[in-house]
């Protein structure tokens, strides 16, 4: 079974998301989706300073297997990218809530947030697939 | 649930992802498909393809039919304990399958792809009239593939000591029996290394024996991306029925030294040739890209001289780029590809990349 931490938000494309006190949300994408993709080998992460609407192309991510873009789960501004992933990006393949975090952002609208899962539903629909 | 090789458990209690190959349970990785490749690259590794298929060709026309089938000769292997690799033809000059052949002390051996087992089982059968030979399928038995710049020293630890000392003079595509066993320097990987055929009742004490000496187990995913490096063909992505091996890279399996040598597909391939000289016609090269991003099976390449395509496209883990296998046409100096809506150049090398652990390309 894959690490589904309970303090996170899931979208049903695989991606998590945190958001702190300051209303900065962190990016990521979640464990079942790491094994699922394999190792990692290339992660292009967004510019900083973008503008991108909820459920648009983000990012992507490169395994030995298979492309897989990243869907922002909000609508809003990035601030920041992991740009430790260049050099390294199996971070997300061995920390995918932690150290292979992708990207931040401001977030424009919490109700975005509402339409995500929470870690049992998250839970529920990776066993469906 | 699939087939399951003899060391199905093991590999389960080594932590591996099992997944479907060609209705076979088979370990895609134990962890990390990356990892295991510079386990080969650097160390040693082992791997279970035990899913190949043995057949074992006897009879007293057992050369000679096998020079009438193969493509590449038998005749070339002077002794027991030499082995080639080769291809089934078919009368148009595709190919059928490819396959390493042993020359055993009585008869043949022949390991051949396992997604192809039934075609080339059928293929050997309705060829076969006339011609005084025993085929027979051996399905019992094991292959571990022990490959990487320690495998033979390790590998020789884990072997009975008078096997050992024979395995350590073999010369590469040197083979030899011993009870029961047929350890062969022919591999996939272009690493040293062994493969070791052996009683499948008897596989787990083998792997459980390359595993206290430190070799590691190694995935089919690593296995894919290692033969990628080395330039080497997968059957049905590299080449298939409809391919000539002159489009293929593997015109230098064909052996045409014997001119009496009626094999099957002689006629189609003189004549492909002949139509190659005067219009070059499509061939397989290696291409590599400078750019970040990972070239994948099927994409569509452009180069000076027309359309092509990705037959093989992966990350090469050595080398830290992607790599790929194409089918362009003949004497193209430049080619691209479409990413992300970008047209990225693309070089063009002869296909294999790494060998014994180093680029080989410039």
């Amino acid at each position: 079974m894959s690490n589904i931490p309970e303090d996170l938000h899931y979208a049903a494309t695989h991606e998590w998301v945190k958001v702190d006190g300051n209303g900065i949300a962190t990016v990521g994408i979640s464990d079942h989706a790491q094994e699922a993709l394999g190792d990692i080998v290339f992660v292009e992460l967004p510019e900083p300073g973008a503008e991108i609407e909820a459920r648009a192309e983000v990012a992507v991510v490169e395994s030995v297997k298979a492309a897989s873009d990243l869907y922002s789960p909000a609508s809003g501004e990035i601030t920041e990218v992991n740009e430790a992933l260049i050099e390294n990006p199996q971070l997300v393949n061995s920390a995918p809530y932690d150290g292979g975090w992708i990207y931040r952002m401001t977030i424009t609208d919490e109700k975005d947030l509402n339409e995500l899962l929470g870690a049992g539903a998250y839970a529920d629909h990776c066993a469906d697939e | 649930m699939g087939q399951r090789t003899s060391l199905h458990d093991r590999h389960v209690a080594a932590g591996a992802k099992m997944v479907d190959f060609a209705g076979w349970d088979m370990p895609l990785h134990y962890g990390s498909q990356i990892g295991e490749h510079h386990q080969v690259r650097r160390d040693a590794g082992v791997f279970d393809v035990s899913h190949m298929t043995v057949i074992d060709v006897g009879g007293g026309d057992a050369g000679n039919w096998l020079r009438y089938l193969l493509a590449n000769d038998v005749a070339r292997l002077e002794a027991p304990g030499r082995a080639q690799y080769s291809l089934l033809l078919n009368h148009e000059g595709g190919v059928v399958d490819d396959l390493i052949v042993y020359r055993l002390a009585a008869g043949y051996r022949l390991v051949t792809n396992c997604a192809t087992r039934r075609k080339a089982l059928v293929w050997l059968a309705r060829n076969s009239p006339g011609y005084n030979v025993q085929v027979e399928e051996r399905p019992h038995v094991a292959m571990l593939a022990i490959h990487g710049p320690n495998s033979i020293e390790l590998a020789c630890g884990a072997l009975p000591g008078d096997c050992a000392g024979k395995v350590r003079r073999l010369g590469n595509f040197g083979a030899l029996e011993h009870e029961g066993r047929l350890v062969a320097r022919t591999g996939y990987t272009g690493e040293l290394g062994i493969e070791v055929m052996l009683p499948g009742e008897s596989a787990g004490e083998l792997w459980g024996k390359l595993l206290a000496a430190g070799v590691k187990p190694v995935g089919l995913g690593a296995r894919d991306t290692l033969r990628l490096e080395a330039g080497m063909n997968l059957y049905g992505q590299d080449m298939d029925e409809n391919t000539s091996p002159l489009a293929a890279n593997l015109g230098w399996t064909v052996s045409w030294r014997d001119e009496g040598r009626e094999f099957i597909g002689r006629e189609a391939l003189r004549r492909q040739r002949e139509s190659r000289e005067q219009d070059g016609g499509p061939v397989l090269a290696g291409l590599v890209l400078e750019a970040r991003g990972v070239l994948r099976n099927g994409q569509q390449v452009r180069t000076d001289k027309g359309a092509g395509v990705i037959t093989s496209g992966s990350f090469s883990p050595t080398l830290k780029q992607s790599i790929a296998l194409a089918r362009i046409p003949g004497g193209s100096q430049s080619c691209q590809v479409e990413l992300r809506g970008a047209m990225t150049p693309l070089k063009i090398v002869k296909p294999g990349f790494v060998r014994f652990g180093k680029r080989v390309f410039e």
